[in-house]
């Protein structure tokens, strides 16, 4: 069965001068007319589905879509175009450390985050303890969590989400934090869910990391999907693809 | 029918969210001090006592339980102003929540009310209290204020609804908003009784939600009759539209308010 399919799906994005103004300066821009609003597509043409229990590794250069690609397929964004199908519970991470709260204490972030990613709060109580373990934040439980170092809490945000078995995990750019120890125990964790049945999406700019980890490979480039399949194949090319890049400048 | 089924069912598998947008809302606003929940009981006393110093020898002689009168006013007032300008910013603040992840944006405004409410509850009971020094026999009709309260809660999330959308598009709205509440609490005849208006120019006050909801609490507690049939169906009426204005811009602009953060 498949957990992921997406058909065709396009999704047009909105940037410029509407953003962070003023209601005077909107009206003196339209009066000016000097009010700009461009709409592109930063997703464009995608089409593949994933099998239940296989990894998926997006590549791509910076803009190329691919978190927001993530973004429809956990539902925060509709595609403009095209159909997205998920079978299954999603949590998904992107963009580690937002989404927690500065004045909240680790415990409160702890259980909110939980929270927002769908579990119940008998299910938190029970795997609140193994959470914390994992994240190595025992000390720092009733701390407030701006005291916390980075490192520490996308640590934090790994253990939260990794740790309570969802169907679908996504992960954006999350492996390459922490320390090399916690690299280590989170690498093996990962192949752990994967081991258990899961489904994951797996956003890198570590093409060692895709190739040891996933067996599918999306490649995204300004949109537009250029590859999708098997990982040694694709990866073969995407880095002969950034070898070119790389030559000409 | 499907849709208020489909925003329960929602409610319910986000309850543990919920629950917990409301505890860090609660702790962030007390700062976790009980001197910062007191204080925010001890404000509208303390513009209570202001007010009575001011305006007791104009309007005093004439009205009878002239405390209770403007407390009645304050007590809607307050907690109509606390519920929708806390909750105008509640969208935006939790911009990196909802960018991230998938929940229903509503929660953060509903979450923004429910400290509101407790704190309007609070200020309820010290009212109570004011009510039986000041001599008001207490009768079942007390407990008719359920109505409007039931629809000044439901008006104050619409209005919370509406201003928060547009405060994610104009963020000069709030400023805008500080002068349209202070206009209003001038139309709400919160200390000064609208009897010495021409009567056609009376009905005018009825406009305003904020005075009906008044109304109806000091026909009550006050004069201890039931509010006429007019004065119901404006109380449901004011909320329901409050409420569909907001639903209905959340639905339309539910992915595009990703846009603007």
């Amino acid at each position: 069965m498949n957990a992921i399919e997406l058909n065709d799906v396009a999704i047009r994005y909105m940037v410029g001068d509407f953003k962070e103004i003023g209601m005077k300066e909107y009206v003196v821009r339209r009066l000016k007319r000097d009010y700009h609003v461009k709409e592109f597509w930063a997703v464009d043409g995608v089409t593949f589905s994933l099998e239940k229990g296989s990894m998926l590794g997006i590549i791509g250069s910076n803009g190329a879509g691919k978190s927001t690609l993530l973004k429809v397929i956990t539902g925060i964004m509709e595609p403009t175009r095209g159909k997205v199908k998920v079978n299954g519970t999603i949590a998904a991470l992107l963009e580690l450390a937002s989404g927690f709260d500065g004045d909240l204490t680790v415990r409160e972030n702890t259980y909110l985050r939980g929270a927002m990613l769908g579990y119940t709060r008998a299910y938190m109580n029970e795997m609140y303890g193994s959470i914390i373990e994992f994240a190595e934040l025992e000390e720092f439980q009733d701390r407030p969590f701006k005291q916390l170092s980075s490192g520490m809490k996308s640590r934090l945000a790994f253990s939260i989400a990794s740790l309570v078995k969802p169907e679908i995990l996504i992960l954006d750019e999350v492996l390459s934090v922490g320390d090399g120890a916690f690299r280590k125990k989170s690498e093996e964790k990962m192949r752990e869910i994967i081991g258990g049945g899961a489904t994951t999406i797996l956003v890198s700019h570590s093409t060692s990391q895709i190739r040891e980890m996933c067996d599918k490979v999306l490649w995204l480039d300004r949109g537009k999907q250029i590859a999708f399949g098997d990982t040694p194949e694709i990866l073969d090319r995407y880095e002969e693809f950034l070898a070119k890049k790389a030559k000409k400048k | 029918m499907t849709l208020i089924a489909s925003t329960w069912y929602k409610l319910k598998k986000h309850r543990f969210l919920f629950e917990e947008l409301v505890k860090r809302d609660f702790q962030k606003k007390y700062k976790r001090t009980i001197l910062g929940m007191l204080w925010s009981l001890l404000s509208p006393l303390f513009m209570l006592t202001v007010m009575a110093l001011v305006f007791t020898q104009f309007f005093g002689r004439s009205t009878p339980h002239y405390i209770v009168y403007m407390f009645a006013g304050n007590l809607v007032y307050s907690y109509f102003k606390d519920a929708t300008s806390g909750g105008m910013g509640s969208l935006m603040a939790n911009a990196g929540i909802f960018t991230k992840v998938n929940v229903p944006k509503y929660l953060f405004l509903l979450s923004r009310n429910v400290s509101a409410l407790i704190n309007f509850a609070l200020t309820l009971v010290i009212f109570f209290l004011f009510v039986a020094i000041d001599g008001i026999a207490f009768s079942w009709r007390f407990f008719l204020l359920l109505y409007p309260i039931v629809c000044l809660v439901v008006f104050n999330i619409g209005v919370g609804l509406i201003l928060s959308a547009m405060f994610v598009v104009f963020r000069d709205i709030q400023y805008l908003y500080d002068i349209f509440t202070l206009a209003l609490m001038y139309f709400s005849a919160i200390f000064y009784t609208i009897d010495s208006y021409a009567q056609n120019f009376q009905i005018l006050f009825y406009l305003n939600p904020v005075f009906v909801y008044i109304t109806y609490f000091r026909r009550i507690v006050i004069e201890g009759t039931i509010p006429g049939v007019y004065i119901h169906g404006l109380c449901a009426l004011y909320a329901l539209v409050a409420l569909l204005i907001g639903g209905f811009i959340y639905r339309k602009y539910n992915y595009r308010f990703l846009y603007y953060v």
